[in-house]
């Protein structure tokens, strides 16, 4: 049988904005993946720690404040530093389009900014997680 | 009215026209339905409302139960204030805005704070990285609060502040902001949002368990109606609620029952009803559904009505229900944002029609930053068409009557009665939701809603119905970068410059004040006069309070 895609979905930062957290959630959930919600307030050194303990194959992170290019940034760095280079991490939330190369630079695979389908998010993690 | 007649000629109607033409030109949807899911029938008549007894749940606008409006005259004496929520960056920075959007014709303040600040940290907080001015202006002292309102006639404009776990310190930096300036706490005016319920709910910048958040609530009620006579000790707010994705039926339904918390604890304290009531007001979203959202306030105006009423309210005033209305940011798309300047003129529509006291309308760039000054302008250009332009202030509660809008108002206020029986059996508002039950209807909600317009159930303009593959030309707002740096060097000095020993002296009976039971109010007002900082006052109180985590689910 087929290993279930892992997924922890980390909300970084002081941002309580969870709509679309849960949303994305609950569709990967509803795709076949098993999803790991981590809830609110989270700084990297949780977020990473929950990626190992879980064993996930992707992080996705969410964030409407607009802090993505610290928090987003931080999550990558730390995961780099602990050897999780095998981990397929995303970022959704309202972000500028010239913020999105910068952010694919420092790791960050995949970018999905508002009014984006669940299913885009789906096909993305499918086609480029490693395992 | 003769019913029975109108009933024969609407079977034949039906039989006859509606039927025979449906055969042969079929409607465009076997269904129709709201933003709540509602059904909506193709026509309305005297038939739906024919319970209504005019007098008793209608009446007249200034009198209970205040269906067709708070005053007599309604936007025909005053318009609505017109509001604009900002901040962002520097003290310094929003403090140009205000002046900006005063110039520009707007008649009202209102402050957006950024996370630190929300969350009672002060800039240089570890939790703060990252958040510096981001979506809102980061204040962490009475000297930041003295920058942001520099030349700013605060005894003759109104102030709305966004703010709920730290309230009552950042009502405090406001107050004693405008004693320094020699202005008296019964001069000032304006709204805190202090309304912790929907916190938990839906918005989620909560910082204390639910007790002590409502215990510190209830002390601002009674230190207000005592000591700040002009000033709205809450704004019991729809918005986040519905921001993050619940129906217009549960916001209204969430949004009243909360405000019936709050009045229930406050004469639990043994506050007089008729003391604080008046100064109780509440924040509405404007969505899409024009129709929706009007039937929306209108029934939250008599359901407030007969509550208060019934919870013994006696003067007029503690009856009526003022609200702030804004439009939905979670309707804007970042796809062709332009286009966003129409769906707001169809909120604002909606929102005066429903005869809002005041209102913020969102700029077109929401969906990718904070607005520019050139979007912003535009949003209150919009909100003067709509008052000077549209004819609608011409007269009071204008669709009122209409079959449709007074059926969906009993409507709205049938299910939200419905809902309240649901909390009640969970154990009442802290119970349901510690039980995750608010939590888990808005995420179900949003969930729906998001894939209807996956599956194309809904269309929504430009992002899955009529899309545009062009490059997004908009200029966005730009921060000073420099303002962190700033703001950190400030509170530095300011922490060397003040009399430290006075300062550590005021924390420490406000520590032994919050372990007793009186009010805190005069307590942390003493500290914010000394120049501690929201971080330090907030972390007295995270000391003996404890603070709130939520369990995660989805």
């Amino acid at each position: 049988m087929e290993q279930k895609i892992r997924v922890l979905v980390a909300k970084p930062g002081l941002d309580g904005h969870d709509r679309g957290a849960k949303i994305v959630a609950r569709a990967l959930r509803d795709a076949g993946m098993e999803v790991i919600y981590t809830g609110l307030h989270q700084t990297a050194e949780m977020i990473v720690e929950a990626a190992i303990q879980e064993d996930v194959d992707v992080v996705g992170l969410s964030l409407l404040s607009g802090a993505h290019m610290t928090l987003f940034v931080d999550v990558a760095h730390l995961l780099k530093k602990k050897g999780m280079n095998d981990v397929l991490l995303l970022g959704g939330g309202i972000i500028p389009e010239e913020d999105i190369p910068k952010l694919h630079k420092e790791g960050i695979a995949g970018v999905f900014g508002p009014g984006t389908p669940c299913d885009e998010i789906v096909s993305f993690i499918k086609k480029n997680v490693k395992k | 009215m003769d019913y029975k007649k109108i009933k024969k000629e609407k079977e034949s109607w039906e039989k006859h026209s509606y039927s025979k033409h449906v055969q042969k030109h079929p409607e465009r949807k076997k269904r129709f339905e709201n933003l709540s899911s509602t059904e909506i029938n193709p026509l309305y008549t005297p038939l739906d409302i024919q319970e209504r007894q005019y007098l008793d749940d209608s009446g007249f606008p200034g009198q209970y139960p205040f269906l067709r409006g708070i005053h007599p005259t309604m936007h025909r004496g005053r318009l609505w204030t017109m509001r604009q929520f900002a901040g962002f960056g520097s003290a310094e920075e929003t403090n140009q805005r205000y002046k900006y959007l005063l110039e520009h014709g707007e008649t009202g303040l209102s402050v957006a704070f950024d996370y630190p600040t929300l969350y009672g940290y002060d800039t240089d907080h570890p939790m703060s990285r990252g958040e510096f001015g981001k979506c809102g202006v980061a204040i962490s002292s009475l000297q930041d609060m003295e920058i942001l309102f520099d030349g700013i006639p605060i005894d003759k404009v109104t102030t709305s502040m966004t703010i709920n776990g730290p309230a009552a310190i950042v009502w405090a930096f406001y107050i004693a902001n405008a004693e320094n300036r020699g202005i008296s706490k019964d001069v000032i005016g304006g709204t805190i949002q202090n309304d912790i319920l929907k916190e938990y709910i839906a918005q989620k910048s909560y910082i204390f368990p639910p007790e002590p958040s409502m215990r510190l609530i209830v002390d601002t009620f009674e230190y207000g109606s005592q000591h700040v006579p002009r000033w709205n000790t809450i704004s019991i707010s729809g918005y986040h609620i519905r921001e993050a994705g619940s129906t217009a039926i549960q916001e209204l339904a969430f949004t009243v029952g909360d405000g019936v918390e709050y009045v229930k604890w406050a004469l639990e304290r043994g506050l007089e009803i008729d003391k604080f009531a008046p100064r109780l007001s509440f924040f509405f979203n404007a969505h899409n559904d024009i129709l929706e959202e009007i039937a929306k306030y209108r029934a939250a105006r008599r359901i407030w009505a007969r509550e208060m009423k019934n919870l013994g309210a006696k003067k007029t005033r503690s009856m009526l229900m003022r609200f702030h209305t804004q439009t939905a940011g979670c309707s804007l798309t970042a796809q062709q944002p332009e286009i966003n300047i129409v769906r707001v003129a169809l909120q604002g529509l909606a929102a005066v029609l429903g005869g809002t006291q005041s209102l913020h309308t969102n700029s077109m760039d929401e969906a990718l930053a904070l607005p520019s000054e050139k979007a912003v302008r535009i949003a209150l250009r919009t909100q003067q068409i709509i008052a000077e332009e549209s004819g609608v202030t011409h007269t009071v509660d204008p669709l009122g009557g209409s079959y449709y809008i007074e059926w969906l108002t009993d409507h709205m206020e049938e299910e939200t009665y419905k809902y309240w029986d649901k909390v009640e059996r969970l154990g009442g508002v802290l119970p349901a939701i510690e039980k995750g039950f608010y939590q888990r209807e808005i995420a179900h909600a949003a969930y729906k809603y998001q894939k209807e317009i996956e599956e194309k159930k809904r269309i929504v303009v430009g992002v899955n119905e009529y899309e545009l593959d062009e490059p997004i030309d908009i200029p966005l707002l730009k921060m000073d970068e420099k303002g962190e740096e700033r703001q950190i060097h400030r509170l530095k000095k300011l922490r060397k410059d003040r009399n430290n020993q006075k300062m550590k002296r005021n924390l420490d009976r406000l520590q032994k004040a919050a372990e007793g039971e009186e009010n805190m109010m005069p307590y942390i007002l003493d500290c914010v006069h000394s120049y501690a900082t929201l971080g330090e006052t907030c972390q007295v109180l995270r000391d003996v309070f404890g603070e709130y985590e939520e369990p995660a689910d989805y």
